[in-house]
């Protein structure tokens, strides 16, 4: 049984193989003819309605087809075009997939060891108290290894944005258990699920966070519909917004997907959102700025 | 700058000189027997604008150095021998990305928990790499609570000079002493770090801060460059002190507190007719290879102190090639030799040397 499933995925495998190969030369032709040298727009018969953000490096990413993290490095510099703090803005990338965060956004950027992304931010922040800063971290990055680093940023209030992106697995090494991992969840090393008596319930990064007086501003938000990506975009404004204010950590959770891992197509992750995330990471605002300091939100409008 | 001499701790004087140095910021965690470094900079920085912060642990203190080192600030943090050893993965990243601070250990005597007396047990850890992967700090070890103060001078200048992470490598016992320190012989030397995280302005290209090559033709380029740097650091940085070594026979080899134990031995042996001298290495790395050979030349045997289980003494050995015997003689635990036993060692060894 085992053998004869082996020798399906062999011959599948060649099929594809020989798809590809006949496929080179017209895929070459459609690369060299569809790109234009120029963006279409600037032929007077085009209207501009959308283009990449400035600040969105024009290179091919390493991310899967369909992976979330694309769309947010995109709102997230789409947020910076639109504040038009590039000369302002510094981010912290982690381990992780989002590894190479560097290569995309056109910023100033550091790498951080990992789950210490937010130690990095503190000592960017503390030196340059006018400037925006934020990290970028996924799942294992922030909740598991970096917990203390986070919880405690947090809790001092330091004034960045935190942006965690939490697909419920760890994406580059291949699909290993997270700390974020749903209850059952089939992964690398939780082969036959996660087992609450072994691992306890995943963690609620932002309800846990949101007790910390120094955290100003906390959401957990999607990207899987137009709309959800418009609330999201909305949320990582606000929150490098918030950052003028100096009233502490503004933390933006984002329940990414993870297609390759998940071993799902992209609408498939997309529909898993929507039927299993959210049970145990409902979307919403979770924490929001009150009394007095409503009143210095118009000041960053 | 006026000279002012003051009487204060080994670790105050690191501080304050940290102050005069201008260090921007310091990020620590508690641990004796160093704690008198961030309490001094806790209550002083701010009176100066400076950052001061006291981290949850010393993994987030050396990676808010990393931040702040790389967004071109002098900074600084210190600990003591465990602590260290948990910097050690961002001192390699440090090292990695090259961005220059100053990193103090007030070693103790370990393994493990060990004591809080005085070791010199981290040697290999400071000079051979510490974390993973292939890369060397400058280390520079104090003798006195005045090169305690110096060496921040220095370390933070030859930081920025190489771009490369410094050591501080003191002891318990230089940590806690008071001494006479003079102040105002150096002052601040900033330099322009144009590759620090800023904020990209138009004018350029934007700067990011890495240790990550994962093309391996292009981390082993980086690699080539980070040792052609300690090249240049081996060519140029090599310090040490030569005590009595003109007519000498023998040589004591020691640095920091073994060192000033055993400057007192050489003077009770030199009463007593034996011609010793000694060198005192001031740099761990690059470490004091020439000297040494050079020296072995004149000398019937070498003898190397230190207060662990013989460590530099493998350096002594690498850098005299076989000329001469190199013997060691160490104290553990944080237990420190008295300048008599080092003599009664010595005259031990030359008797025995004579015997065959």
């Amino acid at each position: 049984m085992r053998s004869e499933e082996h020798l399906l995925v062999e011959e599948q495998q060649i099929t594809v193989k020989e798809d590809i190969a006949e496929n080179t030369t017209a895929e070459k032709e459609i690369t060299e003819t569809v790109i234009p040298d120029k963006p279409r727009c600037l032929d007077e018969e085009y209207e501009m309605v959308y283009h990449r953000p400035k600040t969105m490096v024009d290179v091919s990413m390493h991310y899967c087809p369909g992976c979330a993290h694309s769309l947010v490095h995109k709102l997230v510099m789409e947020v910076v075009d639109e504040l038009g703090i590039q000369e302002q803005t510094i981010g912290v990338a982690p381990v992780g997939c989002a590894v190479f965060a560097y290569d995309y956004m056109d910023i100033d950027m550091s790498e951080a060891a990992h789950g210490r992304a937010c130690a990095t931010a503190t000592g960017i922040k503390r030196l340059m108290p006018d400037k925006y800063v934020f990290t970028y971290q996924g799942d294992g990055d922030l909740a598991a290894i970096g917990i203390a680093e986070t919880l405690h940023t947090i809790n001092r209030g330091e004034n960045i944005t935190i942006v965690f992106m939490n697909n419920a697995v760890y994406g580059m090494t291949s699909g290993q258990m997270a700390p974020t991992s749903l209850v059952g969840m089939k992964t690398t090393t939780s082969p036959y699920g996660r087992d609450v008596a072994e691992y306890g319930e995943p963690i609620r990064v932002s309800e846990l966070i949101s007790h910390l007086p120094g955290a100003f501003y906390v959401t957990r938000q999607a990207v899987n519909s137009a709309t959800a990506v418009r609330k999201a975009k909305k949320a990582l404004m606000n929150a490098f917004r918030y950052q003028k204010l100096k009233k502490g950590t503004s933390f933006v959770e984002i329940i990414g997907n993870c297609p390759s891992n998940w071993k799902m197509t992209p609408i498939e992750a997309s529909k898993f959102i929507d039927d299993e995330m959210i049970k145990t990471f409902p979307l919403g605002d979770i924490k929001l700025p009150k009394g007095e300091d409503l009143k210095l939100l118009e000041e960053v409008k | 700058m006026k000279m002012e001499t003051r009487l204060m701790k080994g670790n105050e004087a690191m501080a304050e000189a940290a102050i005069q140095a201008g260090c921007d910021a310091y990020f620590g965690y508690p641990i004796t027997p160093q704690s008198e470094v961030l309490e001094y900079l806790a209550k002083e920085m701010p009176k100066h604008g400076r950052v001061v912060l006291q981290a949850e642990s010393e993994v987030a203190s050396i990676n808010m150095i990393y931040g702040a080192a790389g967004a071109g600030f002098r900074s600084m943090t210190s600990s003591s021998s465990p602590g260290i050893s948990l910097m050690q993965e961002g001192i390699s990243y440090i090292a990695g990305a090259e961005l220059p601070c100053l990193i103090a250990n007030v070693n103790r005597a370990g393994p493990g928990l060990g004591t809080i007396q005085p070791g010199q047990g981290d040697y290999f850890q400071s000079t051979k790499g510490g974390g993973h992967g292939d890369y060397r700090l400058i280390v520079l070890a104090p003798s006195s609570v005045q090169e305690m103060a110096d060496f921040v001078f220095l370390g933070f200048d030859l930081a920025d000079k190489y771009r490369n992470p410094v050591l501080i490598l003191s002891d318990g016992a230089i940590g806690q002493m008071m001494e006479k320190v003079t102040f105002g012989k150096f002052k601040p030397n900033k330099v322009d770090k144009p590759w620090a995280t800023v904020g990209k302005p138009a004018s350029r290209q934007r700067n990011y801060i890495t240790s990550l090559h994962i093309k391996p033709e292009m981390l082993e380029k980086h690699n080539e460059k980070l040792i052609a740097k300690y090249e240049e650091v081996k060519k140029h940085e090599v310090r040490y002190e030569e005590i009595d070594t003109s007519d000498a026979e023998y040589l004591m080899v020691a640095y920091g507190l073994s060192a000033r134990i055993c400057h007192k031995a050489v003077n009770m042996a030199r009463e007593k007719g034996i011609k010793v001298g000694l060198l005192r290495p001031i740099t761990l790395f690059p470490f004091p290879t020439e000297i040494l050979n050079k020296l072995a030349d004149k000398m019937k045997l070498m003898l190397t102190v230190e207060l662990n289980a013989g460590q530099m003494v493998e350096d002594v050995r690498l850098s005299v090639n076989g000329k001469v015997p190199v013997e060691f003689y160490g104290r553990l635990g944080g237990m420190l030799p008295s300048p008599d036993e080092i003599v009664n060692k010595l005259e031990n060894l030359i008797n025995k040397n004579h015997a065959l």
